[in-house]
């Protein structure tokens, strides 16, 4: 299919983007590495007006260390982040996600920004971010403002980002000492997850001392399993584990579609869940398949 | 010695494969024409709807807009409906097929309007401004609902659903089955399966106003069937239609070989506007509007004995033809309705086939077209009778097959050439380790974990070589099996080779070359292979059902053969002997007992050109042709071995590793037989585990994209394993049985009987197709006594 008829402006600084997509009005959108909006314009299910192509902006794109935190920029691609040696300790997450995004293509077009205001709840960076407590930086023409993952993302491919307003990074706590894993299930290797689980886990020698689990398309947004990550505190076993993944039943049921039912949906978040505490955990005893 | 063998079975490089690898294909979507016009269809979004009305004068008025037309408008324009060629009984319902619907539209993406501007942009755009009004009815989309006393009718001129029933008997079912110590009785569903050729349809029609000619290029398996066929559709008498399939079209796997809507409508429109009109699909308007293959509902029953010798077969199909018949949608079960006992042996065999209406896209052929669902229920079945009477799976097959042979009769009732299929199920074994895997097989279980391994079997037997002529007439299919080639010498040596075949991925090209530049004795390069033109290469029944080399590629040896002949008598002409005093060896004759008096092929070439010299009765020219009728189909076999692991926490299923042992008898091109193998037992994995395409209830089709329509990619499978027997076949003279298809037939049952086979010290028996990983946890679920 071939999109519907739109207006293309590149622009060549921020302050210029945001000043087309304000005069662009509600149907103009910001377009960076174009792998979600440009498909859902070949089928017509989007009808930007104008596109306003951001990716000639390298004031965007980047990752450096800040404090105890890493900024990313928006136009970093996955490539980029799979390979940010500046993401260690439990952010090393966000490098894990990116690597198994798409192919080799997707990963060297498709950008974090891109995909974190795509807000499309089958995508990996959101779960991730949301269970690393990151901030979206969002720049508009009144200025910027930070929002917690948390609020940033509201409901299925929609985000707390106003009209007009560009997403310029991401700030995450690099949680050094935690452990990291992110496990997606899929059917084919390029497939959205029908079920993916990003744990962030401070493994002590007492066992579990701290756990943030973000899931993907567990719902119509990212999720975090409050009920999970409590249980799994004191956690030393591979039984306790199990038992705390077992509380994911307790979220909102999930939803069904071709690939899964909701009940299938909680079950495999509990395999998965169990599975990516005990790599994130780093503890040989805890390992499952 | 006739032929010296130089390049037939080496692993020559593929022709075609430079320009497709540096980008230089000759796809019909490339192709513009001075005036040509684009055409966009209007579809309807609905699985039954009555047309009360079509506006279409917003978008005739759209800018770029040429003219716009509805169903009722286009309705004097046809000769007759769309064909079906294949009407298997006396008393089939053969519904009106009309390009574009005029009253009712019966599945989501039936044609009721097109829009022709002067780019594709604006008749899409425009396609979008047509007002249907439709009085939408209850849809049936689903084989055995539409089956049902109640089911919303797909035609109302007919009192039900069905289409036809076909059925064979062979010996006393009954008496069989009474004897019996077992009887295994399994249900199997054959998913509804997308064909996914790498090139969309595409069509141009081209009109000549002032003479009635037209010209049309499609991406189309059949351009000379097509052509009889555009005739009758369109009444424009046959002499004046030229198809041409162009030089590259992008594979069809049976979805090309039809006669569809849009090269109707695009000829109508020709004719109407005196310029080119081009269509081209989009890849999900391609899933709406190219046929779809399977969905069929399968009930196999087994008699056997105690140790598990088969006595005999009951088998009965619902078959989905869709919406409407397509070209040979009927006869697809058919060709299949032979093989339900496998090549395995009995003493009865009853097979029966429903053909079904149903509000969905038609099916008709795809990659292996019928064979696959047979080779599945009996392939399936045979397991199950094993775990019955408690007998290995590859002991099972060993003990039932046929015997090895010649022309040996199978229950289903045909004499199978070339039979010998216990070398293939040994080397398989062999490849496999089976030992050695059952051990491992056994460890996994006793340490419990959720990673569990089983092994699958799948010994199968096809049809190729379509098809014997009076064969098909007693099948009803209403057109011959035979194939046509002209070999020509040229006057500097060269030949060129026009074939009846239409290649569109399979590389006849290559492979034709191959044949005659051994029989010619000229270099392989020297070969031209000229294809796919009616103007060029009038006559042909084009390529399916693995049928190109056993028939035209037979038709090729054969007039080579010709040219050969015909060249003695010249050669014996200018050396003044006796045509029997020449020995001829690749490409040179030589007068006995003097080899230095010679004449070379391109020598002689040359002199059949000037013509300045010809033995008496002779014409000038060194060429010949060949229709070649096939006395019997060729029945290539093999045993593939898939081995899983498959994660019984999840249900995901781990493909480890693939083996296939064909037996297609000799191989021209060994690189083109594994390329085809490969191919075809990915397409096969991939009705096992991922492919099928479903329906909402009110006719949508839920599976519109390669999202959800699960394609798999190389990432899916591990590298296949292959090898081959090599029985020759006695049906023709070049004992080549076929190879596009095995790979399909043979595999997906050999997938599902590997996930059981891992899953059955769990008490599972079956997984349906695709074995989706919910599908497999819950068989885990349901056979462990939990609720799912």
């Amino acid at each position: 299919m071939i999109p519907a008829s739109f207006d293309y402006e590149r622009a060549s600084s921020l302050d210029e983007a945001l000043s087309l997509l304000a005069a662009g009005g509600e149907d103009a959108r910001p377009l960076a590495g174009g792998h979600s909006l440009l498909p859902l314009m070949r089928l017509r299910l989007a009808r930007p007006s104008l596109l306003v192509d951001i990716g000639g902006l390298d004031e965007l794109r980047g990752v450096h260390a800040d404090g105890n935190s890493v900024v990313i920029g928006a136009l970093t691609t996955h490539h980029e982040v799979a390979g940010a040696s500046e993401l260690t300790g439990g952010s090393g997450l966000l490098a894990r996600v990116a690597e198994g995004i798409g192919d080799p293509q997707v990963r060297h077009r498709g950008t974090l920004g891109g995909s974190v205001a795509h807000a499309d709840p089958a995508s990996d960076l959101p779960a991730a971010l949301l269970a690393l407590d990151a901030e979206v930086t969002l720049a508009g023409r009144d200025g910027t403002r930070s929002v917690a993952a948390a609020d940033f993302f509201v409901g299925p491919f929609m985000s707390a980002a106003a009209d007009g307003e560009i997403v310029t990074g991401v700030r995450v706590p690099k949680r050094e000492g935690w452990g990291s894993a992110y496990r997606k299930f899929q059917r084919r290797a390029q497939d959205w997850a029908i079920v993916g689980v990003a744990a962030v886990v401070n493994w002590t020698e007492s066992g579990i001392a701290g756990a943030a689990i973000g899931l993907t398309n567990m719902g119509g947004t990212p999720l975090r399993a409050p009920g999970v990550e409590a249980a799994l505190v004191g956690a030393s076993e591979k039984a306790q584990i199990t038992a705390a993944a077992s509380k994911v039943s307790e979220l909102e049921t999930p939803p069904a579609d071709e690939n899964a039912s909701s009940e299938y949906r909680v079950h495999l978040a509990q395999v998965l869940i169990a599975r990516a505490v005990a790599e994130a955990a780093g503890c040989p005893g805890m390992q499952s398949g | 010695m006739a032929t010296a063998e130089k390049y037939v079975g080496g692993g020559v490089p593929r022709k075609e494969d430079p320009k497709l690898l540096t980008g230089q294909g000759q796809f019909l979507e490339g192709l513009t024409l001075p005036g040509m016009l684009h055409a966009a269809l209007v579809r309807s979004p609905h699985g039954s709807a009555r047309i009360n009305s079509v506006d279409v004068s917003a978008a005739a008025a759209a800018e770029g807009v040429v003219v716009a037309y509805s169903g009722a408008d286009l309705a004097d324009e046809w000769a007759a409906g769309l064909p079906m060629a294949w009407p298997v009984t006396d008393d089939i319902r053969i519904p009106d097929h009309w390009p574009v619907a005029q009253d009712v539209a019966r599945y989501v993406g039936d044609a009721v309007a097109v829009v022709v501007a002067t780019s594709r942009n604006a008749a899409l755009d425009a396609a979008e401004l047509v007002e249907v009004e439709y009085g939408v009815q209850e849809a049936v989309v689903d084989v055995e609902a539409a089956l049902a006393d109640d089911a919303p009718r797909v035609h109302e001129s007919f009192d039900d659903n069905k289409s036809y029933t076909w059925a064979l008997t062979n010996g006393d079912v009954d008496a069989a089955f009474a004897k019996a110590d077992v009887v295994v009785s399994e249900r199997y569903t054959q998913p509804r399966l997308i064909p996914n050729a790498m090139e969309p349809r595409a069509v141009v029609a081209q009109s000549v106003p002032s003479t009635g000619d037209f010209t049309v290029w499609s991406t189309t398996q059949i351009p000379h069937v097509a052509k009889v066929l555009f005739a009758l559709t369109l009444g424009i008498p046959e002499g004046q239609i030229r198809v041409i399939a162009p030089t590259d079209v992008g594979g069809g796997f049976g979805s090309k070989l039809n006669v569809y809507a849009e090269e109707a409508l695009c000829i109508a429109l020709a004719r109407r506007l005196g310029r080119p009109v081009k269509w081209v699909a989009g890849r999900s308007e391609g899933y709406l509007a190219t046929i779809h293959g399977r969905d069929q509902i399968q009930q196999i029953e087994i008699a056997a004995t105690s140790d598990g010798d088969i006595l005999g077969y009951r088998v009965n199909i619902a078959a989905a033809m869709g919406a409407y018949l397509q070209l040979v949608a009927p006869g697809v079960p058919l060709l299949g309705a032979f093989l339900y006992c496998g090549c395995y042996g009995g003493e009865a065999y009853h097979f029966e086939c429903t053909g079904v209406f149903t509000n969905t896209t038609p099916t008709d052929a795809y990659r292996g077209a019928g064979r696959p669902e047979a080779t599945y229920a009996i392939e399936r079945a045979i397991d199950a009778l094993a775990r019955e009477v408690g007998v290995d799976p590859a002991e099972i097959r060993r003990r039932n097959f046929l015997p090895a042979g010649d022309m040996v009769q199978s229950p289903g009732g045909l004499a199978f050439d070339s039979a010998d299929y216990e070398p293939a199920l040994d080397r398989a074994l062999e490849l496999l380790d089976y030992d050695g895997f059952r051990s491992d097989q056994a460890e996994r279980r006793e340490g419990g974990g959720s990673r569990q391994i089983g092994v699958g079997f799948s010994s199968y037997v096809e049809i190729c070589g379509l098809a014997p002529s009076q064969v098909l007439a007693s099948l009803k299919y209403a057109a011959g099996g035979w194939d046509a080639a002209t070999v020509r010498m040229l006057p500097t040596g060269k030949a060129e080779v026009v074939t009846g075949s239409s290649p569109h991925g399979q590389g006849h090209v290559t492979s034709w070359s191959q044949i005659a530049a051994d029989a010619l004795g000229i270099p392989y390069e020297d070969v031209t292979v000229l294809h796919g033109d009616t103007h060029v290469a009038p006559h042909g029944m084009n390529t399916y059902g693995s049928r190109s080399l056993a028939v035209a590629g037979v038709a090729v040896h054969n007039a080579c053969d010709r040219v050969v002949d015909k060249a003695r008598g010249l050669a014996a002409h200018l050396l003044e002997v006796a045509p029997e005093d020449l020995e001829y060896e690749a490409g040179t004759f030589s007068v006995k007992g003097v080899p230095d008096r010679t004449k070379s092929m391109p020598e002689l070439a040359f002199a059949a050109w000037t013509a300045h010299s010809l033995p008496e009765d002779s014409e000038p020219g060194l060429e010949a042709s060949c229709v070649y009728d096939p006395p019997n189909f060729t029945f290539p076999f093999g045993t593939h071995v898939a081995v899983v692991e498959v994660d019984t926490d999840t249900g995901a299923v781990d493909l480890v590793r693939y083996i296939a042992v064909d037996d297609c008898g000799p191989v021209i091109n060994p690189v083109i037989v594994d390329g085809q193998v490969h191919g075809g037992v990915a397409q096969g994995i991939a009705a096992a585990l991922y492919e099928e395409a479903t329906y909402a209830e009110d006719g949508t089709l839920e599976t519109s994209s390669m999202v959800n329509y699960l394609v798999p990619s190389a990432a899916e499978f591990p590298s296949f394993e292959t090898d081959r027997t090599v029985t020759p076949s006695t049906s023709n003279p070049m004992g080549v049985k076929g190879i596009g298809e095995a790979g399909t037939i043979g595999s997906a049952p050999a997938v599902i009987n590997a996930i059981v086979d891992a899953l059955s010290h769990l008490g599972v028996t079956d997984v349906p197709m695709p074995a989706s990983p919910e599908r497999v946890w819950r068989a885990i679920q349901a056979a462990q006594g939990g609720e799912a």
